[in-house]
Formats: C-alpha cells, structure tokens, sequence
C-alpha cells in the first residue's frame, strides 16, 4: 500500500519536473540564428533613416528635454513609469562602450525583433519588440547602418527600478509565453499592397498598438480590442480609440487621417496634443505614401 | 451647533462654486479654443488652395489668434480645476509656464500681423509656425476624453 502510494507521488513529481522543465525551456530566450542575420549586404542609408522615423526610437531614446537636432542623440535617461515600476531607458548611440557601437547585427537585430539582449536575457516589453517583431530583415540592417551615423553619447542610464518580482529578467519568460505575437493583430476587410504596407507601419514599426490599445493587468494587450483606445498611463484623459467605430475618427476622411498626420490638425482644426504630438512629429518626415498607407489600414480594421 | 457647522460647509461649498462658476468654465473655453481653431482653418484653406490668397482674411484670422489667446489663461482661476476635463490639472502646477506657452501664440501672431504673410507659400509658413505653438500647449496642458 505504502509502496504504491510513493509510487504515484514519485511519478507526480516527474510529471511536476518534466513540466517544469518543459515551461523552462518554454520560456528560454529564444533569439534567430546568425544565419538568419547574414548576407544583407551594405545598408540603404535612406531607408535606414525612414525606419527610424516610423520606428519613433527618439521619443524614448533622445535625452530627456532635447530638441532639435540634439534629439538625434540616443542617449537615454528618460525615465519611463509604469504599473511595474520605473524604467530608465537605455543609451543606444554608437558609443561603443556606453551604447551599441560594439554590437553585432545579430545582437541588434535579435534584440529588435526577439526581446533578447546581447548577453542572451530577455528585454522589457517596455521596450516595443512585441510591435518591431514584425520588421524585415532589410529594415534592421537599414535601421542599425543609419543608428551608427549618428553622434556618440557616454551617458550611462541609471538602472530600472522595479520590486520584485518585476526585476527579475528570467520571468519575463513568462510573459513572452503568453503575450509575445508577431502575427497579424486583426482581421482586415480590404486587401492589397497599400493596406499591407500600411499593416506593417502601424503593427510594427509605428507600434500604434503599445498606446492606442488597452491592456490586461498583465501587461498583455487585449483581445480583440485592437486599436479601440485605453486609459492615459500618464493619468487623466484617454488614449481615444482610432478604429473606424470611433465617435471621432470614424467620421474622418483617408484624406482627414492622412492630413492629421503630416500637420497635426484635425477636420475641426483642433491641434494634436499629449504623447501624440512627437508621434505626429515622426509620421510627417515620412514619405506621404506611408501616411496614405497608415489611413487604409485604419479603414480596414474591424470598428470598435 | 452641529446644525451651525453644517450650514457654514454649505456656504462655503456654494461661495467655492459661486468663485469657480466667475470665469473658466467649460464652454467658455471651448469657445476661446473653437475661435481659434476656426480661423486656423480659414488660413489652412488658403494653403489647400481650397480659398484664394486674400490679404484681408489673413489679417482677419491672424487677429483673431492674437486677441482670442491673450485672454485664454484668464479662464483657468484657481478652483476651476475641475470645470472641464479636457484641462489638465497640470495647468494649475505649472501656471507659468501654461501663459508663457499662450504668449507665445499671442506673440508669433503679432509678428505676423506686422509682416502679413504676402502670399500662399507665406501663409504655409504661418500655418507651420503657429501649428507648432497649438502643439506645445496641447502636448502638455490638453486631454483628450474621448
Ligand atoms: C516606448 C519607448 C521605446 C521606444 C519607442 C524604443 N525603445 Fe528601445 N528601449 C526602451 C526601453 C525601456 C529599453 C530597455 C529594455 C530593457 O532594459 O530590457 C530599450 C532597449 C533597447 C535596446 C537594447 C539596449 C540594451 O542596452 O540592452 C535597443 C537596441 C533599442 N532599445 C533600440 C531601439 C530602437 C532602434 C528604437 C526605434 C526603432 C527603439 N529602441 C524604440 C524603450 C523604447
Ligand atoms: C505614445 C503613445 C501613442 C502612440 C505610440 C501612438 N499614439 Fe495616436 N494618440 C495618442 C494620444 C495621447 C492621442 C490623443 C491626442 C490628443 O490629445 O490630441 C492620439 C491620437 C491619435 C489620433 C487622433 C484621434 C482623434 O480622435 O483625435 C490618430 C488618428 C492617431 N492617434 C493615430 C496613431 C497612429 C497611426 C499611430 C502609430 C503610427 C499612433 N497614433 C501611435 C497616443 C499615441
Ligand atoms: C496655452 C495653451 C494652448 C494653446 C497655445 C492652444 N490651445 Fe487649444 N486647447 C487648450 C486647452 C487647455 C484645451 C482644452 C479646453 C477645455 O475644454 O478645457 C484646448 C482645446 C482646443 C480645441 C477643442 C475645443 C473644443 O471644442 O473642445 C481646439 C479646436 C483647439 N484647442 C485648437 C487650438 C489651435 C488651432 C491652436 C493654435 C492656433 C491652439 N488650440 C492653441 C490649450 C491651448
């Protein structure tokens, strides 16, 4: 009887340790291989430059309060408040040693599209890889060749402050598990290359998504809420809804979206304000196709 | 005496409200901001070729900017905190700073009513200038509420 017994609680701590395992290795970081990251060949400067605007790396990146041109300096510093805690956001100017000078396009583009830093830890999906996830490898190789010509900084961010157990790297593991997406985010009623185009500004690149769609208290987005707008993090007021079932945009134009990109008023010549106004700053230096893209796109998906 | 307490709460609430109710409510705002916004939008036509270049309604527009902004701040009075939630409450922590951001409209559209713009490409120009104000303000001091 007693024989017995153990037996089946020594095979329930197998299947405890075999699933333990299998949710360890689940949750490993999983970076691409270098064969994933080689033989792109010399990047296109132009192009790097256009996905660095779309990508919007200077509103986290700049130093705090720098205008102009200093915003070209990614020196980080900014402290990014969240429900988990206080990030400071790292120094990625060709530095080689405060910055990402000394990198690898594997590392760079790993980071970019996996979450997984130079020293195999997971990032902080305060960091959007969850949207970047979907960028080519073209645009990393164009993206980082453009990185590396701008000004060097040897500003060493101070470290996040996060409790536990938010600072613990490895259980971000977890949360990749459950969260990390690099799909289509919704369903689209019009297809075709602008619309594409378009789907891959706003999922990816832009990461629309990371404000204008609301959360779970997990930090993951929820489902099939996409776009539909979520509270302020910032506090009062709201991040409005952008799909085409919005009391405000639903009523727009492609022509009223795309002009509210490029010059920030809105049919009614309301000005853009809050977090949207250095968004707005990066979509008008981008070709006015890629704008006209982001309004088909925001045509397509279903109206909430 | 519990009755004396209650009735002087009461006085009190009705005098905070009587002060808060004086200037800065939410439609008087609006209006101020709704002015604005109209006049941006009879110069935004001018650069969409959607209306004629015309002198006139340039100076119009642009005077109407000037003098409309001026007054703005005036319509944010301690205890008026709460009359509309499209203010942010930074307004009232920051209230320097918040009239240094309305003057600063105010007084690129002066300089632009003493060298009118002459033609379209000009009035894009003041479009720009002056959009980069709205931005400024909006970006710290205005919410969206949906
Ligand atoms: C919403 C804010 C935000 C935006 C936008 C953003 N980043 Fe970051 N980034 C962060 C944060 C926060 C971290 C730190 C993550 C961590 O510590 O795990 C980070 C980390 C990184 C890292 C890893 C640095 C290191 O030392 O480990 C790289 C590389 C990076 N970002 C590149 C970019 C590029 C390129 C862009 C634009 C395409 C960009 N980021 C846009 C917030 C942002
Ligand atoms: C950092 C957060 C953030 C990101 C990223 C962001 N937005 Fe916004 N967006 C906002 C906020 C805040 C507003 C409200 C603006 C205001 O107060 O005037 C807004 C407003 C808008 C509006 C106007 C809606 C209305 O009803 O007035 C559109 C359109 C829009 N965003 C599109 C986009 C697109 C497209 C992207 C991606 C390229 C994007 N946003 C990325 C924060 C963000
Ligand atoms: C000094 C700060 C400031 C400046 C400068 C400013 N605004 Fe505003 N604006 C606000 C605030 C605050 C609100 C919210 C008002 C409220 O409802 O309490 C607002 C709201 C608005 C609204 C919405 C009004 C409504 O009907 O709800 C419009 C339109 C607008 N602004 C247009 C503009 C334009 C165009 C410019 C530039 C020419 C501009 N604003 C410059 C602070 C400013």
């Amino acid at each position: 009887m007693a024989g017995k017994r153990t037996r089946i609680l020594l095979s329930l701590a197998g299947i405890a340790v075999v699933g333990a395992a299998a949710l360890f290795y689940l949750t490993l970081p999983a970076p691409l291989p270098e064969a994933h990251w080689a033989g792109l060949g010399e990047p296109d400067m132009a192009n790097g430059e256009r996905v660095f605007w779309a990508g919007g790396c200077v509103s986290c990146h700049a130093a705090p309060g720098s205008e102009g041109d200093a915003k070209k300096v990614l020196a980080g510093g900014l402290a990014l408040k969240s429900p988990f805690g206080t990030f400071h956001v790292p120094n990625i100017s060709p530095d080689p040693k405060a910055g990402i000078g000394g990198w690898t396009l594997a590392q760079f583009g790993n980071a970019m599209t996996r979450g997984v830093g130079p020293g195999g830890e997971h990032l902080y999906p305060s960091f959007p890889y969850n949207s970047y996830a979907r960028m080519t490898p073209k645009d990393v190789n164009d993206l980082f060749g453009f990185l590396k010509t701008l000004p060097a900084s040897a500003n060493v961010a101070p470290p996040h402050e996060l409790p536990f157990p938010f600072n613990q790297r490895i259980a971000l593991g977890g949360w990749k598990l459950l969260f990390f997406n690099d799909g289509p985010r919704a369903p689209l009623s019009a297809s075709g290359d602008q619309v594409k185009r378009g789907q891959y500004l706003v999922e990816g690149l832009g990461h629309c998504g990371e404000c204008h769609t609301p959360r779970n208290p997990l930090g993951g987005f929820q489902s099939g809420r996409w776009l539909a707008g979520a509270p302020n993090p910032e506090g009062q007021g709201r991040i409005p809804d952008i799909t085409p079932g919005s009391k405000s945009i639903g009523q727009w134009s492609e022509a009223d979206i795309v002009t509210y990109l490029e010059t920030g008023f809105t049919p009614e010549f309301d000005s853009v304000g809050g977090s949207m106004v250095e968004v707005q700053q990066n979509m008008a230096r981008l070709p006015a196709e890629d704008r006209e893209a982001i309004a088909a796109y925001l045509k397509a998906i279903p109206a909430l | 005496m519990r009755f004396r307490l209650i009735a002087t709460a009461a006085l009190a609430a009705a005098l905070g409200v009587g002060t808060a109710l004086a200037a800065g409510t939410k439609d008087e705002r609006e209006a101020i901001m709704k002015k604005i916004g109209g006049a941006m939008g009879q110069l935004v036509a001018i650069t969409k070729d959607e209306k004629p270049y015309d002198a006139a309604v340039v100076k119009t527009a642009l005077t109407t900017i000037a003098e409309s902004v001026k007054a703005f701040p005036d319509q944010f009075p301690p205890g008026s905190e709460k009359n509309s939630p499209a203010a942010s409450p930074k307004i009232w922590e920051n209230m320097d700073d918040f009239k240094a951001k309305a003057d600063k409209l105010h007084a690129d559209a002066e300089g632009l009513l003493a060298q009118l713009p002459a033609d379209k490409a000009g009035v894009g120009a003041a479009v720009k200038a002056l959009g980069a104000d709205c931005g400024a303000c909006h970006q710290a001091y205005r919410l969206k509420v949906d």
